[in-house]
């Protein structure tokens, strides 16, 4: 008997003991659970006494695990839009879906022109979500006061949560009303009263902090959880180690999203890892994990609930990998052509898209048509347009910013540093554009 | 990765057998220390060895002694009780108060649950709860990132990494996230909460990895602060200091002084103010600026000095905190002394000397009459048989300040 037939044999017996997880009346199985029946089945042999795998059991067989069968991967609606099993509808409101869906496509718009606005040099960077707009769908399934900690491709989310559009752009525009204070590149969010904690560019250091996060939301016994995203490739960093292992050992109730996207920048999965993805490794640290399809809203959505439900009651760590296409470039420092044909970018674009299968969903239910779409594309598109405008025409931030919230308090190093600064400037203000920045550097 | 468990050994041993450790250790400090240092045979005592410290006039050995400084006047312990503790013991007091007033705080890192390699968390665990004092998994950048991400909701993350040397893993973590968090947050978060505790320097044979003073590395870092105690009481009030401050903070402790450094520390709830220095000896000829355990050593170069050049008279400061460091404190002392001799255990190249010495030139010019001296570690990793030559050591000290007056 080799090691595939014997899992097998556990999946099997999974099914067979129908011992199945429900939400909302929705069945839902999460892999540890498998796991668990292990020691089950193999009752009847004899058990390690070393205290490092108390589960496992002597064998006379020598054979060297390799491949399990791949993980599932999680889906409500197919490509048409269709649900195939009625049980996993996700039984929501006409309001709740179509601003799901709305949400998403301002994300796209957004995308068009914030990307067309780096082209043309208005502002200095910016990264698109295309393909990955049903992650507005993981917003959904968590609870507004439940803490986020992204990577920089999670725009959605912020949005579903009610990240104005000013926001975004006075953000990316690093004006004097981005409450980052212009000190941090474009897509960098961040927003206290929606409990999105900052992004910041290096990989994967916010997986182990939502962790800590976590762990310090239990303690405060508030019944929220932490999600955090990240790529496939920033799955790769040793932080991601960290934090998933911690996680489990310390019951955090935190939500690892993996965004599955096939690509880190150049770099494709299958360059990224050998393994089974990103999933498979959650079930090696005793960590609940499921794998989703990522263009599907509604399976995103479940299955966020479902592990909103598993951390918060349980505090048990859930892995959620979103398979995906990255349809858009890297960044607006890439081009993507460079490594991919474009017609496999187009044949995603075309094929499986998860605006049209959302869009799809929402018409057979007499929810959406093509009038309300184009009028909602053409409101949003002027309103996104009139953000832009309005935050093109403000001031930077004052300079002064430059040197506040290094610490609580400033330094006297940080003081004296500030004032000679002021002193150059007086002295040369024709080699600074003062004009653009507020109080034009008097306040300093 | 490690080899931790080399000082676990000896942090059991004495443990499980104080009578025969304690009387090694005793004989050690008390009755031959200058046969010891200078018989290659002995191996090094257990818990390091400094010369010293038993004999320093800093370490406050009576409650009147240690009341008398003028920084606990307004603490509330002024008047109170005191009680003889070393450094390890200090660091568990001010913890365990920490925990007390804040339910926030947490302690965790690797080996804290049972008291810890060093003995710092002893018996925490059991008074606090086993959710408060935790074990984490070995891996640093983990530890110092979970505990950015508590601090990010309010929370008191007290973390410790078991060996400065080992801080490595988690340096992103710190330069990158936690130094910055607030600024590129613009204000709206910030890690405050989160003190790194981590046992630094020398101890006699801890070769290239547990003896490293990485203090340099961060206090390159804006964001960061960074302190480094000397003795008992410092330990206590700088830590609690340090815990409620609401930036983050690399609290580096000189392993060697855990045991070796025993004063009367006061019971209650006090802080000693960060980003001050200390002037530990007035003097009008040389300054002479040190941080952590190298205090002991640039006390006894001083002693001879003076002792050798008549009417000689040095002033002794102890930085406490090298990120933000008081300038305004050296640079006084600097023109009134005209000279300045800085040390620390660190590799001499880009180590922390190199701030002070290039801000007094900065402040001083018209005042230095020799050459800023620098007597720090060598520009080689830590040696193992070497030690002894490595290390800044009395006589090195002793012929700076000697060279600076001469000058």
């Amino acid at each position: 008997m080799n090691a595939n037939i014997s899992l097998r044999a556990v999946a099997k017996l999974h099914v067979k003991r129908a011992s199945v997880f429900l939400i909302n009346g929705r069945k839902f199985i999460s892999t540890s659970r498998i796991l668990y029946q292990e020691p089950i089945k193999n009752k009847n042999k004899e058990k390690v006494p070393f205290p490092g795998a108390t589960g496992s059991y002597f064998t006379n067989e020598l054979q060297f695990i390799q491949n399990i069968d791949p993980i599932p991967t999680y889906r409500v609606m197919d490509r048409q839009g269709k649900i195939a099993d009625p049980s996993q509808d996700p039984q929501v409101s006409e309001n709740f879906a179509v601003k799901i869906y709305k949400d998403m496509v301002t994300l796209n718009i957004l995308d068009l022109i914030l990307y067309d606005a780096q082209r043309q040099g208005r502002i200095s960077f910016y990264m698109t979500n295309y393909g990955e707009e049903a992650y507005v769908g993981s917003a959904a399934g968590l609870n507004n006061e439940d803490v986020i900690f992204g990577q920089y491709r999670e725009a959605g989310v912020l949005l579903y949560r009610g990240f104005a559009l000013d926001e975004f752009m006075n953000q990316c525009y690093s004006n004097e009303k981005d409450s980052g204070k212009g000190r941090q590149m474009p897509v960098h969010y961040g927003s206290k009263k929606l409990n999105f904690q900052t992004i910041s560019s290096p990989l994967a250091t916010q997986i182990p902090q939502a962790s800590g996060a976590a762990y310090a939301l239990k303690r405060a016994g508030n019944k929220n959880c932490v999600m955090c995203y990240f790529g496939e490739g920033a799955a790769s960093e040793g932080d991601f180690h960290a934090a998933l292992n911690i996680a489990a050992t310390m019951k955090c109730p935190v939500i690892f999203f993996c965004r599955n996207n096939g690509f880190a920048i150049s770099t494709p999965a299958l360059e990224q890892y050998k393994g089974d993805g990103i999933a498979s490794r959650g079930i090696g640290y005793g960590i609940d994990t499921v794998r989703v399809d990522g263009n599907d809203v509604w399976a995103i959505y479940n299955v966020t609930k479902a592990a909103r439900k598993l951390a918060v009651e349980e505090n048990r760590p859930v892995l959620i990998e979103a398979l995906t296409y990255r349809i858009g470039h890297h960044s607006t420092s890439d081009d993507s052509s460079a490594y991919r044909p474009k017609k496999e970018v187009e044949d995603w674009k075309r094929l499986d898209n998860p605006l049209v299968r959302l869009r799809k969903w929402l018409e057979d239910k007499n929810w959406w048509d093509e009038n309300l779409e184009q009028e909602y594309r053409s409101s949003i598109r002027k309103e996104i347009i009139s953000a832009f405008s309005k935050a093109e025409k403000l001031h930077k931030p004052s300079i002064t910013e430059l040197f506040n919230d290094v610490y609580d308090h400033p330094t006297p190093n940080i003081i004296a540093q500030r004032q000679k600064l002021k002193q150059l400037i007086e002295k040369y203000p024709k080699n600074y554009p003062l004009e653009k920045f507020k109080n034009e550097g008097k306040d300093l | 990765m490690r080899f931790a468990l080399l000082f676990r050994d000896f942090a059991s041993n004495i443990h499980s057998k104080p009578l025969i450790r304690n009387r090694f250790i005793h004989k050690a400090f008390f009755h031959a220390t200058r046969t010891i240092l200078q018989t290659t045979e002995s191996p090094p005592p257990a818990e390091g060895f400094l010369p010293g410290v038993e004999q320093s006039k800093f370490i406050k050995s009576t409650q009147e002694e240690a009341l008398k400084n003028p920084e606990l006047a307004n603490t509330g312990v002024a008047n109170g009780e005191t009680k003889r503790m070393n450094m390890f013991q200090a660091i568990n007091d001010a913890m365990g108060i920490a925990l007390t007033t804040d339910e926030t705080a947490v302690i965790f890192g690797e080996d804290v649950a049972f008291g810890g390699v060093f003995r710092c968390t002893l018996g925490l665990a059991e008074m606090f709860g086993k959710d408060r004092v935790f074990n984490t998994p070995l891996t640093e950048q983990g530890i110092v990132g979970f505990g950015i991400g508590m601090a990010a909701m309010g929370h008191t993350a007290i973390a410790e990494i078991q060996f400065a040397d080992y801080i490595f893993p988690a340096f992103d973590q710190l330069v990158n996230e936690a130094a910055k968090y607030r600024y590129r947050s613009g204000g709206l978060f910030n890690v405050g909460g989160l003190t790194v505790r981590s046992p630094c320097s020398a101890v006699g044979h801890g070769g290239h990895y547990h003896s490293q003073s990485p203090e340099a590395y961060f206090t390159h870092t804006p964001g960061l602060i960074v302190v480094m105690p000397r003795g008992p009481i410092q330990a206590k009030g700088l830590l609690l200091a340090s815990i409620r401050n609401r930036n983050p903070v690399i609290f580096f402790e000189p392993k060697i002084l855990y045991r070796a450094a025993v004063e009367e520390v006061p019971v209650g709830d006090y802080e000693l103010p960060l980003g001050k220095a200390e002037i530990l000896k007035s003097g009008k000829d040389v300054t002479v600026v040190g941080y952590g355990s190298q205090l002991y050593t640039l006390e006894r170069a001083i002693q001879l000095a003076e002792k050798d050049i008549p009417g000689l008279s040095c002033e002794l400061i102890d930085l406490r905190s090298l990120l933000p460091w008081d300038v305004d404190t050296v640079a006084n002392s600097v023109n009134k002394t005209g000279r300045l001799v800085i040390s620390h255990e660190a590799p001499q190249t880009s180590g922390f000397a190199a701030e002070v010495a290039t801000c007094i030139m900065e402040r001083c010019f018209l005042r230095l009459e020799a050459p800023i001296q620098r007597v720090c570690g060598l520009d080689t990793p830590f040696p193992l048989v070497f030690e002894k030559f490595y290390v800044p050591d009395m006589t090195r000290c002793y012929d700076a300040i000697k060279e600076v007056v001469n000058y």
